[in-house]
């Protein structure tokens, strides 16, 4: 498809590992940097622990909600296997962020199915750009497991280069106060990486 | 200011901007944050109705006493309510009245993927089809006056990504409209034959109206591109058409869908080389203009299955995208929805997965996931309420062939209390002897937590009745002795229950009273709650797997329960043979 200038953001992961929250803290940095933005996610039943999405796509003028399959500039994967089973989402070239973490989907569970060995390391040789990080064991030592999309994001933003945004402000906006403080060494900590 | 909003939140924002006084729902993905976000709005009255055709109804009342109003509902929510929506087409309104469908191409919390564009000719109401947030919001505001000058209420038709997509809006500031009059009028509002073949006549003349309208109005608009092709489209498909043709082509981009604009399709038609229609799902659009006798390329490039997206429309019209894209050969494991850790309908579909003999009627809800393995329970699941009136038509058809499958049919509160308490009277008139087994957790689950006629709260937060089920199954005839009401945390009790049910002659009814575990208090009442596995006592012979818990693993051999997502429900203890599981916490 025709580059068109917009850029594609994809993030993917297992129901309630709050894949919307980054979404929606990425989206309004985006926006207050002056892009035209759209954001498009994923409700419902799928929520209940199946594979989910959100797209975010941003730049001067952004026509549809969804990210084209092979156009993602980053895809940005809350599980491992997620990254696997969403990588023909990434252009070539494309930056994959993967969280070093693994779910187990229910056919795993029962032995219906077998969960892949050695993802990351298969990932390293397919992809050129990936950066693996450690989101789980890092939003562990600073309290919270569920911390985790936030430091994903933090890693994100640094792979798209736009790390000099007031993210602080925005964070304050979406939030909530009591886990603010949480979230915002979360997401430090992720832009480290 | 311009702000992110989902095309949901700027609906409820349209409207309540055009002053709206009154709205109904039942909850639906993808439309149910409609009526949440107008909860927001103290101006407005908001209801969770009982079940969409009383929402429309609700609505259409505040309508004929001069309220503007509106009601919000999935696209099959508009089959329930299809039987008010027809007659209100005659009898037109007081105040405005849109009704919002909410269509679900690519079926993501569906049951179908009809197209109920198709409503709105069969109905004679206008249509509108917003493309984005900001067209949300702006033809919500037009939505009213439009209905109010035909005098007929409108189709608001949106779909997932639609409703679930944040864009760019512009917001604007409430006109307070005050409510008209009301002046009896029977002629207008009772539908006796021969009241409505008068208001048939004057709905001939509406549409010629509004058929003028629809050539003249900027929601129908022309954008020039370049190229020499041609594209009529309507909702996201236009933004999709647009991410892919660019200024390439030109688009005529339709906003009101019914009635469609004849000439301004033959004029632009006219003015391009080549023709295409793209739309999702059915072809609506297309099937016109073939009518109109222009030739048009739309459906047959076009997939009729799942949602429309760039890639799909690319791929139509140009082949294969010869980009490429970064590639695996890792092979993923599916990973389907699934009950949650610690749900409470967990045992009571392990449970009764242990009976060979029985025939499961399932509904529309989170319960609908018992039919996947390795609970895999259910037999059927069609629409809401058809468990239990599908599970008495089983056993007549089954019981005439001399077969003895027992049928238990499995429905929540809120569907319950939309559709299947009818079902409920039919089972006990017409004496089908079925399990009617109603998964009571105190909540609307699946669509994210509403209130229902069971919780006693109302949308808008105030204390209220609440419905007993119990005593409603006694009023639709259940006998005292054939109703159980269960803690289905407690396998034994369900257990005995369902075995109860298995061996009644008569209809009976099980009520597994548990509220939802996601539910904030009960989540934080839980929090400390867990089970652990002993592994001095664990023989590993996996039994505790079949229940099917996300929380309860196995790795290497060895099985352990996930603290993060264990809640202490205990049904993996109750159901470990060698008593290898023990409850922590309090």
């Amino acid at each position: 498809m025709k580059d068109n200038g917009t850029k594609n953001i994809l993030l993917v992961g297992v129901g309630g590992q709050g894949t919307i929250l980054a979404s929606k803290i990425l989206s309004e940095g985006l926006l207050r940097r002056g892009y035209d933005v759209k954001m498009s996610e994923i409700h419902g039943m799928s929520q209940r622990g199946g594979s989910v999405s959100t797209h975010v796509r941003y730049g001067e003028k952004v026509c549809s909600p969804i990210v084209p399959v092979g156009c993602a500039d980053v895809l940005t994967a809350f599980e491992k296997a997620e990254a696997a089973r969403w990588l023909h989402y990434l252009k070539k070239d494309g930056t994959l962020v993967v969280n070093d973490f693994e779910i187990y989907s229910l056919p795993v569970l029962t032995g219906a199915a077998e969960y892949p060995q050695g993802i990351i390391e298969r990932l390293k040789e397919d992809v050129d750009k990936i950066k693996c990080v450690d989101a789980a064991r890092i939003a562990e030592e600073l309290g919270n497991i569920k911390a985790q999309n936030v430091v994903l994001l933090g890693a994100l933003v640094r792979s798209l280069g736009i790390e000099d945004l007031d993210w602080e402000s925005v964070m304050r906006d979406i939030v909530p106060a009591k886990l603010l403080d949480l979230n915002l060494k979360a997401f430090a900590a992720g832009l480290s990486q | 200011m311009k702000k992110l909003l989902t095309g949901n939140e700027a609906i409820a924002r349209g409207a309540w901007e055009a002053g709206l006084h009154a709205a109904a729902a039942y909850p639906g993905t993808p439309s149910t944050e409609i009526l949440e976000n107008l909860a927001q709005y103290k101006e407005v009255y908001s209801e969770w109705a009982t079940n969409e055709k009383v929402a429309l109804e609700v609505a259409a009342g505040a309508s004929m006493a001069g309220g503007r109003a509106l009601c919000a509902m999935k696209h099959v929510g508009l089959n329930v309510a299809a039987d008010p929506l027809f007659t209100l087409a005659y009898t037109g309104v007081n105040g405005g009245l849109v009704i919002v469908t909410a269509d679900d191409p690519g079926l993501f919390s569906s049951q179908n993927e009809q197209d109920n564009r198709f409503y709105a000719p069969h109905a004679k109401i206008p249509m509108m089809e917003p493309s984005d947030s900001q067209e949300c919001l702006d033809f919500a505001k037009e939505a009213f006056e439009l209905s109010e000058r035909f005098d007929t209420p409108l189709l608001f038709r949106v779909s997932t990504r639609i409703c679930h997509s944040k864009t760019l809006a512009e917001t604007g500031q409430r006109t307070d409209i005050g409510i008209k009059s009301y002046a009896k009028d029977c002629s207008k509002y009772v539908m006796t034959p021969a009241n409505a073949k008068k208001r048939k006549a004057i709905m001939t003349e509406r549409i010629a109206a509004m058929k003028e309208f629809s050539e003249n109005t900027p929601l129908n608009r022309v954008e020039r591109g370049s190229g020499k092709i041609g594209i009529i489209t309507s909702g996201v498909s236009y933004c999709h058409a647009k991410e892919v043709f660019g200024d390439d082509a030109s688009y005529l981009k339709l906003g009101f869908t019914w009635p469609l604009p004849e000439n301004k399709i033959r004029e632009f038609a006219a003015s391009v080389e080549t023709l295409y229609v793209i739309e999702e799902n059915e072809p609506y659009i297309e099937s016109f203009v073939k009518s109109l006798g222009i030739h048009c390329t739309g459906r047959e490039k076009l997939p009729w299955i799942d949602e429309l997206t760039p890639e799909r429309v690319y791929r139509s019209f140009f082949g294969e995208d010869t980009a490429g894209h970064e590639m695996t050969d890792i092979n993923v494991p599916p990973r389907p929805p699934v009950l949650c850790a610690g749900c409470t309908h967990r045992g009571f579909f392990y449970e009764l997965g242990k009976y060979s003999d029985v025939v499961v009627t399932g509904d529309i809800g989170c319960y609908t996931l018992g039919m996947v393995p390795p609970l895999s329970v259910t037999d059927s699941v069609v629409c809401m309420g058809a468990s239990v009136s599908m599970g008495a038509g089983f056993f007549k058809a089954s019981n005439k062939a001399g077969r003895k499958e027992k049928v238990f049919a499995v429905i929540g509160d809120s569907t319950f209390f939309h559709s299947g308490i009818t079902g409920l009277i039919d089972a006990v008139v017409n004496k089908a002897p079925i399990v009617v087994n109603i998964l009571d957790n105190r909540i609307t689950a699946m669509t994210g937590h509403q209130e229902n006629p069971g919780t006693g709260r109302t949308l808008m937060g105030e204390e209220t009745q609440q419905i007993d089920l119990r005593k409603l199954c006694i009023a639709c005839g259940v006998k005292e002795e054939n109703i159980r009401l269960i803690d289905p945390y407690d396998l034994s009790a369900t257990r005995d229950a369902i075995r109860d049910g298995h061996d009644a002659a008569e209809p009976f009814v099980i009520i597994t009273t548990s509220p939802c575990a996601l539910i904030k208090e009960v989540a934080r009442r839980r929090a400390n709650m867990k089970c652990r596995v002993d592994e001095d006592k664990c023989v590993k012979c996996r039994l505790c797997l079949k229940a099917g818990c996300p929380a309860v693993n196995c790795r290497d051999g060895r099985v352990y329960i996930d603290r993060a997502s264990c809640n202490g429900c205990t049904v993996c203890m109750q159901i470990c043979p060698k008593k290898a599981i023990v409850r922590e916490g309090e």
